[in-house]
């Protein structure tokens, strides 16, 4: 390992600099599976994680339910992004076969930006095939956009486990939902959708309809914070990602949240999120032998928890885990 | 009039150059506003019926009439129409602007001093069944479509009803004829019928003469075969019967492609011949001495009553939808469309169609009217490019600025507003500006249309959790997934190819049948739809990290396209990504790709998609272990 530990360095000098083809390099490696490949994605995102812990940019999901518009809003955030001079790498999920585990990643098409433009990253990943959700390899392709880029934006269809997934990587979450969307409102009164940090309500192109879906999410929101006896509600803006309307206010509101956020809590936060993850990735392939072997679900997540502590990063935590002690 | 790419879909000569695609698609030219007047130049126009393709740009197209004004020619014996087909369904049709909402704007325009007899809207559902659908499928969306357009302009308040039954009156068709011609017989009968009922119910016309179905046909090149080339003609002309048998619903306007387009562009001798065909049965038979044939007849009106139920009930699923619009953004009907086509491709593959000459009787003597490499087929002088873009650079030296800076105001400022562009456009057309120039106002003020591809989730057997009736290939699709895998575990990661349509040309039906099935097998697919540049194509290579590169052209400008390609994916470091070609190629231009560095080229003769599937995974393992 000493022996490729010195290019996956010069890799990781790359991938800080922006360089397009040292990220799209390194978000292949991170992919790969095979036990040695593995060992060195750790050592890359290990050299990442240390170099770039100070710069890792604000990494926004997007997700809801689908046809309300988040490829369309994802392309106005970017070409609103660029206008102010800041790269962006974006992550787009695509749901795959069942079957055959294949997909089509057409998101590409959907995103309008300019493909002559160095500063825009676009990286497509199919989802996992039975349960849906993101794939393993998303933490660490997350986190290679977000020592590359300025801002990272991962936009996934909010169905299932994908959207309990896209919480863990993602420092912000917003939700997108229609005017009319009833389904998405009863979702969260049900406690069905965990609550998003951000709720945009698109297509808000008629003043009558925004309003009152504004006033419905409120009302909603309201009712879930009673019963749940929580007083922090995601803020609700309505937007037509379509006509560009509201996107200022929007890329406004995401980064005072950038801001205003404690830096200590922010990646106390990331460090819970790379934690679940993993756990849940062990279980994922494990399975419940494997959860024994290791002492049962409480050993695993303190055993997470103290790698992480230690500063080890998430990718190698996963791997240690799966060799055999 | 089948104008170039760049005309047809709103730019101007220089990006047709840099895709190599000038006079390869159609004429080249159009660009500026006398080119249309040098294009009709000893044409007798009033005698003459025009069809000109394609729908946003034509509403310049109309400006034939300013064109002609000037030339002093009469415009009142002046008659045609302009395609317009709805975006997403007619995939070579989608131009890169929204084209219903200015498709729209022309209409009451003209309706309310028609020029002409010119008429500024036609639904076209050529394409439609080249996308692969079936009759029921062509009928549905066609005639949803022309509702969607009248209830748009029925709702705009431009017209009051008189004048609404007269812009009913004006809507016009061009429709396809495949081979199965007594049922193609039968729908041109069900459309009759069907747009009878659409327009006395859904619009109250009265007039019987604003009710008439009345539409121009292109027959089928879809099932046009590279094999045998020489049965084309026959499958020609069984397909004209379908749209002239029956009186009571007969074409105004035949065109018949010719017998070497799944070879090459055909030449004037190719075109001839078709052409020939068509004035035989019109003069030489005695068809046209007949009243209709089939009225009564019980075998064809039970199959009109079949294909008139299934479309009405389609029609209603769209319309419950929203309308035509809201189906294409959607992706609804692309995603039918792309489906259908994905089973008739299946049934030529597994031999249930039967296709003379590719999948049954292909034994047979050497064809004398088919040489090797290039002389079956028109290639295209280059230097008629270089010659367009200095015509065009010329022109726009030679114009008054002021006043093609006035006319751009005029054209974005009725396009904000929701305002009717024609004024503006004949305005533009007056201070000389160019195709190019007038589309790039209007994308600026309404963006960019990008129609969904329909190819995510479209759903084949072979795809489904539990496949349905899909007989031996099932077994094929599974020993191809294990070779799947093992070259997965071979790479560390799942196989990822993109599928690159890089040009003008708008035939997406080949690429998104590949995508799909490449998903089917377990690929990764990167898929963007059409139009996207070489650039475009290698950014996307790069980032997504793919093991192989597939593109598709139809415009027979392969070798500019891919040369640009191979040249950017070596700049950015993946020479060793193999790139596959597939579209309508002859042979020398094959040879000559793969000299450039391409790994393979298909053509219409490598149909069946599982051999495909099997070379591009040979492609990427002997790539991958070397």
């Amino acid at each position: 390992m000493s022996v490729r530990a010195p290019d996956m360095k010069a890799l990781a000098d790359r991938v800080l600099a922006g360089e397009r083809p040292a990220v799209a390099e390194a978000l292949n490696r991170v992919e790969d599976t095979r036990a040695a490949e593995r060992a060195r994605a750790a050592d890359l995102m290990a050299e990442l994680r240390a170099k770039g812990a100070a710069k890792l940019a604000h990494t926004i999901g997007i997700t809801g339910p689908p046809g309300v518009g988040k490829s369309t809003l994802a392309g106005a955030l970017v070409r609103k992004l660029r206008a102010d001079g800041r790269s962006v790498g974006m992550l787009a999920v695509d749901p795959s076969s069942v079957r055959s585990g294949g997909a089509v990643l057409g998101d590409r098409a959907r995103v309008a930006f300019d493909p002559s433009d160095e500063h825009v990253f676009f990286r497509s990943l199919a989802s996992k095939g039975q349960t849906g959700g993101l794939v393993d390899a998303a933490l660490s392709a997350v986190g290679v956009l977000a020592a590359a880029y300025d801002i990272v934006l991962v936009e996934t269809t909010g169905v299932g486990q994908t959207e309990t997934d896209v919480r863990d990587v993602a420092d912000t979450v917003v939700l997108v939902i229609q005017p009319g969307s009833g389904d998405t409102l009863q979702f969260i009164k049900a406690g069905i959708m965990e609550i998003p940090d951000l709720i945009v309500v698109n297509k808000a192109d008629e003043e009558r309809l925004a309003k009152q879906a504004q006033a419905d999410v409120k009302q909603a929101l309201a009712a879930e914070a009673r019963a749940e006896a929580r007083d922090v509600a995601p803020e609700v803006l309505s937007v037509s990602a379509l006509h560009r309307r509201g996107i200022d206010e929007l890329i406004a509101l995401l980064d005072k949240r950038a801001a205003e956020r404690d830096p200590e809590a922010l990646s106390r936060a990331r460090r819970d999120g790379s934690a679940h993850w993993i756990a849940r990735s062990y279980r994922r392939r494990h399975g419940e032998a494997g959860l024994e072997r290791i002492g049962g679900e409480s050993a695993l997540h303190a055993r997470v928890a103290a790698a992480l502590d230690g500063g080890t990063a998430p990718e190698r935590v996963a791997l240690d885990l799966d060799q055999p002690a | 009039m089948w104008r170039s790419t760049s005309p047809q879909t709103g730019y101007d000569a220089e990006r047709s150059a840099r895709a190599g695609e000038v006079g390869k698609v159609g004429v080249p030219s159009g660009h500026r506003p006398h080119d249309m007047r040098a294009l009709f130049d000893g044409i007798p126009l009033e005698r003459m019926n025009t069809s000109a393709t394609i729908n946003a740009t034509i509403r310049r197209g109309s400006l034939v009439y300013v064109a002609l004004q000037r030339a002093g020619r009469r415009p009142g014996g002046l008659s045609g129409y302009a395609t317009t087909s709805s975006r997403s369904t007619s995939p070579a049709a989608r131009t890169s602007l929204p084209g219903p909402s200015v498709a729209a704007h022309g209409r009451p325009h003209h309706a309310r001093g028609p020029p002409c007899r010119w008429n500024p809207i036609n639904i076209c559902s050529y394409h439609l069944q080249e996308a692969g659908a079936t009759p029921s499928e062509e009928l549905a969306y066609a005639l949803v479509t022309a509702i969607s357009v009248l209830d748009h302009v029925r709702a705009s308040g431009r017209v009051n009803a008189a004048e609404f039954a007269e812009v009913v009156g004006r809507m016009s068709f061009f429709v396809n004829a495949g081979i199965r011609f007594i049922e193609e017989m039968c729908k041109m009968r069900a459309f009759v019928e069907l747009w009878d009922r659409i327009t006395r119910f859904r619009y109250g016309v009265e007039d019987s003469k604003f009710r008439r179905f009345r539409y121009g046909v292109q027959v089928n090149s879809l099932g046009l075969t590279e094999q045998q080339p020489e049965n084309n003609i026959l499958r020609i002309v069984l397909e004209m019967l379908a749209v002239t048998l029956s009186r009571d619903a007969r074409a105004r306007a035949v065109q018949l492609p010719a017998w070497n387009e799944a070879l090459g562009l055909p030449r004037p001798w190719d075109q001839q011949w078709s052409l020939r065909a068509q004035q035989i049965l019109a003069h030489e038979t005695d068809l046209l001495e007949y009243g209709d044939l089939f009225g009564g007849n019980r075998n064809v009106q039970a199959k009109v009553d079949e294909l008139v139920e299934g479309a009405w009930s389609e029609i209603q699923v769209v319309l419950s939808q929203g309308g035509a619009v809201e189906a294409v953004e959607s992706g609804y009907i692309k995603q039918r469309l792309v489906e259908s086509n994905a089973r008739r491709l299946r049934a030529i593959e597994d031999g249930k169609l039967t296709v003379v000459g590719v999948n049954a009787f292909t034994e047979g003597e050497p064809s004398p009217l088919v040489v090797d490499g290039n002389q079956n087929v028109l290639t295209v002088d280059p230097a008629a490019e270089a010659e367009q873009v200095a015509q065009l650079e010329r022109w726009r030296r030679m114009r008054d600025i002021a006043a093609v800076s006035r006319a751009r105001d005029a054209l974005r400022r009725a396009a904000e507003r929701g305002d009717s562009v024609m004024p503006s456009t004949i305005l533009c057309a007056k201070a000389g500006m160019t195709t190019g120039e007038w589309a790039g106002a209007l994308r600026e003020v309404l963006g960019e249309y990008r129609a969904p591809t329909g190819v995510a989730a479209a759903q084949t057997s072979a795809g489904r959790a539990a496949p349905v009736d899909v007989g031996g290939s099932m077994d094929d699709v599974d020993s191809l997934r294990m070779e799947m895998k093992r070259l997965e575990r071979e790479l560390g990661r799942r196989p990822r190819i993109l599928v690159g349509k890089p040009g003008l040309d708008g035939h997406s039906n080949g690429a998104e049948q590949i995508a799909i099935k490449a998903r089917d097998v377990g690929f990764d697919v990167v898929y963007e739809g059409i139009r996207a540049t070489p650039e475009h194509i290698v950014k996307s290579a790069v980032e997504e990290g793919v093991h192989l590169v597939g593109l598709s052209i139809l415009s027979g400008s392969h070798r500019v396209l891919v040369a640009d390609v191979l040249k950017g994916l070596r700049a950015a470091g993946l020479e060793r990504v193999p790139v596959v070609v597939g579209g309508i190629i002859p042979k020398d231009d094959a040879d000559a790709l793969r000299a450039d560095g391409v790994a393979r080229v298909f053509t219409p003769k490598d149909f069946e998609l599982s051999a495909i599937m099997r070379e591009l995974v040979e492609l990427i393992h002997v790539r991958a272990s070397s």
